[in-house]
Order: C-alpha cells, then structure tokens, then sequence
C-alpha cells in the first residue's frame, strides 16, 4: 500500500527535477563560456607563422609580435563579430516577426555594401569611420524600407516575408554589383560580400569594439523586443512605445551589419541559424537567450575560423564560406527536426 | 466609468463607427453584440487606443485615452485582441510576467513574481507555467493570455471576441472566470461577443451595435426582446425563459 501512496508523487517529483533547471541556468552559461575561451586559446595559435606556447614562454620577441599584432586581435574580432552578428539577427527576427530574416537575407547587409560602394567612389581613400558611417545610413535606409514594406503586406505568411527581404536584397545587390563593375571595383565588392578575417590586423578592427557596445544595448533592451516581437497592440497594451523600440532595433541592427561589413565582410545566414538554435533550446524570452545567442555565435564562427584555417593549410578559406556551408547542413537538419515533432 | 463619446472611425468613403457614445459603469460585464460588420471590435480598438479615432473621444476614469500617457493606461485598463499568434516563443511564465511590464518598466520585483503566481493560480495554470505557449491547446492559450491581462492588475479588462475558437465546455469556463473577476476582484468588463446567449447569461449591460452606430444599451431583459434583436440582427429570434434566462432560439 505504502508504494502504491508514494508512485503518483514520484514522477511528479522527477518532472520537477527535471524543470529545476528548464532552459539554460547561470551554471551552463559558465560552462560555455569556457569553452568558448578554450576555442579562444586554440585559435591564438593556429596559422601559418609558428606562434607556440614554448616560443611564447621563451621570450621569442617575432612570436610575441604575431601574437599580439595578428593572433590576438583576430580572435577578438571573431568574437565580437559572432556575438553581434547572432544577436543582429535574433533582433531582426523580432522586428520582422518572423524567424526566417537576418541582416544579410532583407537588403541590410546590401544596403551597407551599397553605402560603402557610394563613399568609396565619391570621396577616395576616405576613413574607415566615414565608410562605416555612410554604409550604417545606407543599411538603416534599407532595412527601414523592407519594414516599411512588410506593414503593406496584408497577409504575414511565413515564407512570403523572407521572400520579399531576399528579393529587395537582390535588386540592391544588383544595383551596387552593377556600379561596382562600371567603377571596376567587383573585386572590392567581393571582399565585403564574402566574410573573411585574414586580413584583421592590430590597428584594422578596432571599430569593432562599437560592436560589443551595440550587443550590450541590445541585452539591456531585450525585454521590449521581445514584447515588439508579439506585436503593436500587444505592446501597446503594455504601454509600450512600439516605433520607439523599433526605431532602436533598426539603429542597432543596421549599425552592428554596417561595421562588420566594412571591418569583416558579410558572414551570411549566422544571424538565421544561431537564434534559432536557441530559440529551440531555450525559447525566446530575449532577456535569457541573448547571453545564449551571443555565446554560441561567438564559439560558432571561432570554430568555423578555425576550421577555414586549417583544412586547406596553410591556405585559408573565407570565414563566410565555412559558416554557410555548415550553417546550412545545421539549418537543414533543424527544419527537418521540427516537421518531424510536428508530425 | 468609462465614457465615449461620439466617437468615429472611417476608412476612405466608409464609416465604420458613426458617433457612438455611451456610458459604461464601473464593476460587472457589458458585452458588445451585433452583427459581422458593425464596428463592434473597432469601437474596443478605439476605446483602448490601439487604434486613432476620426472624431470624439474616450476617457477611462477622466483619462483621455488618446492624449494620456500610454504607460500610466496600461496600468488603469488591459486589452486582448482576438488573435494572439505567437511568433516568439515564451513559456507561460514568461508570458504572464509581461504583464507587469506597465509596472515594472522591465526589472521584476519581489511583489511582481507574487502578482504573476496569483494570475497564474486564478487561471489554474500552475501545472503548465513552464510549458510553452506555443505547446498549449487553443483553451489553455486562451487563459494564459487572461492571466497576463490579469496580472497587469488594471481595474478594467477589454476583450475582443474571447470565445473565439474556444469549444463549448471551453466558452463556458471562459465565460464563469469573466464573472469571477468581476464579481470577486471587482473588475470592470468590457467584451465584443457574438453568441447573444452568453451575452445574455453572464452580461450586466449589453450595447449593440448595427452598420457603425449603437443602437440599444440596457440589461439583458431589456434587449433580449424579439423587437430589439430584430432591429439588431433582422432576423427573427423567439425568447424563451429557461432557468431565469433569457435565450434567443435563432437556429429555425
């Protein structure tokens, strides 16, 4: 008798225990974050100069120089870049409603090529600031528009907003391709388009620290995307003033594409598939999965650099080629995963 | 009290609401009836600010809806629309928990999380408050979304359509909870409902409304007459008393 009183309480008391830590505690977050560091370490000392712990420890005055003026440097870009482009994207996700957008899929990350295009022809040899600056005015302009578009849309299907984001990407990636080859510059165009870190240097990727600052906004305004992410009158109702937010939102989205653009170049789809990853994890209360976003952004381009750096060594492959390929077989089988729970 | 006045909405040529003022006191439920078209959800739109309005005005306890700090509203008065898809997913918790926003501005207190448990507790949702809202049938969802209007704490509650999509068993539950809160917690009502009956049951005051204007107010007995939801509805409906009910029979 006395088993039969206790079985009803027992799997409630294991469901609880199994809640206790329901979707991404404080601990784990820790747990990544080493990780992530240890990706950090690795990535230090993969190249092609010799740049080894024991030449490090051995005061070996070239191996300090590389280390502090490529290796370090290019490790803090990949981890910023990958932290801000994953949280870009989560915020887009939010704006647009829709979990199938990110900058470089609704015409922000074209448009910031277009900006930087424009500058490069019409004032020569300008400061890395000024393009950033005119490419972040040209990627808010563009991103502004697909918004705009998207309210005129009566029916919100899921497929049809990406669709249009794509489509309005491609018209002003054809226009910049289009001035880029009369102006010859479609190899410089290449260069933005196609994300690549080889060329991080101490001195060149600085304005990338604007990027962890833009990150930390976004963590701090979390709660109201999430709620502009349900919607106007669901805002509203809160209170909440929807274009003010949303007016954020396009600040910090076109600002982060903007500089990574101009630092990096394009790391297409990592703001589609490292939100969505999480969301699946830990749903999408954006004050919790931004650290998550964030983290595993960051560990996912350091491995994908890692990666490019060491398959075809001591030849690299483009960061952004790595990311798409592996990001899409992961995208792919997520998809796939879903309909099946679906089913 | 929540008092409109003359207020109107037009979108190009066609007026939707045309000068409609009422006075809706404070306690109890008034139901908004009539049929597709009548601008009964538009008038709730307007009279929550979520949507402009082409002329008059609204005010909630001598607020001005359109010209009061939205914020400070959100705390006095809570609106649900009829279709709450979700693209973010939350678990009802978290869902809940926006309801203190107006309150919180975001940094949850001690007192919020008491707020939260109790909404959570008056809709029976304590066993699924770490689900997902996404993982929820149609009647759950439905309560999840009352419970975070319930947690936002403002004396009246705005409901468009509450029953929609909701089963029998469902509305009906929906319905005896609308009656609790406010005959236990003192709230004000205000809800847009299609099935007469219930407005019949449940309603202390029921306003309905034909082609953009209102053109009945009073208690359940007063407008379930034949003439009256004739005027309504032109069609004929037999009353009946059942139970101390008054019920339309409409279906033959």
């Amino acid at each position: 008798m006395a088993s039969s009183t206790i079985t009803p309480i027992a799997p409630a008391a294991a469901e609880r225990a199994t809640r206790a830590h329901p979707r991404g505690s404080g601990g784990q977050l820790i747990g990544a974050g080493a990780a992530i560091a240890a990706l950090a370490i690795i990535s230090m000392f993969v190249g092609v100069s010799d740049v080894s712990l024991p030449a490090l420890l051995a005061g070996d005055q070239t191996a300090w120089d590389i280390f502090w003026i490529s290796r370090v440097p290019r490790t803090i870009s990949v981890v910023l870049a990958g932290m801000a482009l994953s949280v870009a994207g989560l915020i887009m996700q939010l704006m647009a409603r829709n979990k199938f957008v990110e900058p470089s899929t609704v015409g922000t990350v074209e448009s910031a090529s277009l900006g930087i295009l424009v500058v490069t022809v019409a004032v020569p040899g300008a400061a890395l600031l000024t393009k950033m600056s005119v490419a972040a005015v040209f990627a808010a302009l563009g991103t502004g528009l697909f918004l705009l578009v998207l309210r005129r849309i009566p029916l919100r299907n899921t497929l049809l907003v990406p669709l249009v984001g794509i489509m309005l990407g491609g018209v002003i990636a054809a226009v910049t391709t289009f001035f880029a080859y009369r102006f010859d510059l479609l190899q410089t165009l290449n260069s933005w388009m196609i994300g690549d870190f080889s060329g991080v240097l101490r001195g060149r990727y600085e304005l990338l620290w604007i990027v962890a600052v833009l990150t930390v906004v976004g963590y701090l305004c979390a709660d109201r995307f999430t709620m502009a992410g349900m919607g106007q009158e669901f805002s509203t109702n809160l209170g909440m003033n929807y274009n003010k937010v949303m007016m954020t939102g396009l600040v910090i989205v076109s600002l982060i594409s903007a500089v990574v653009v101009v630092s990096i170049g394009s790391i297409p789809f990592l703001g589609l598939i490292v939100p969505n990853l999480v969301s699946l994890a830990f749903g999408d209360n954006v004050r919790r999965s931004v650290p998550w976003v964030a983290v595993f952004g960051a560990g996912f381009v350091l491995a994908c650099d890692i990666i490019g750096r060491t398959i075809r060594f001591p030849y690299e492959i483009p960061v952004g080629v790595v990311v798409s390929a592996i990001g899409s077989v992961l995208f792919l089988c997520l998809l796939l995963r879903k309909r099946e729970r679906r089913g | 009290m929540i008092h409109v006045s003359d207020v109107s909405k037009r979108y190009g040529a066609q007026t939707v609401v045309d000068g409609v003022s009422c006075y809706i006191k404070d306690g109890g439920i008034t139901s908004i009836i009539g049929p597709n078209g009548a601008g009964k959800s538009t008038l709730l739109s307007m009279m929550s600010r979520l949507l402009p309005m082409d002329g008059g005005s609204v005010s909630i306890d001598g607020l001005d809806v359109t010209a009061t700090d939205s914020k400070q509203l959100a705390r006095k008065m809570a609106i649900l629309r009829q279709e709450n898809q979700l693209t973010v997913r939350l678990s009802v918790r978290d869902l809940v928990g926006f309801g203190r926003f107006p309150h919180n501005n975001g940094r949850p207190t001690a007192a919020d999380k008491v707020h939260i448990d109790q909404a959570l507790e008056y809709l029976d949702l304590g066993d699924l408050a770490d689900k997902f809202v996404d993982e929820l049938s149609g009647g759950q969802r439905q309560r999840a979304f009352i419970a975070m209007v319930l947690a936002q704490d403002t004396d009246y509650l705005l409901l468009d359509e509450p029953l929609n999509n909701l089963d029998m068993k469902h509305s009906v539950e929906m319905m005896r909870l609308l009656r609790r809160l406010a005959d236990e917690l003192g709230k004000t009502v205000v809800l847009v409902i299609h099935d007469i009956n219930f407005a019949s049951c449940y309603s202390d005051s029921i306003v309905a409304m034909r082609q953009g204007r209102l053109i009945h107010q009073g208690p359940p007995a007063q407008i379930m007459q034949p003439e009256v939801l004739r005027d309504v509805y032109e069609i004929d409906i037999r009353i009946e008393e059942i139970d101390g009910n008054r019920i339309g029979v409409y279906f033959a």
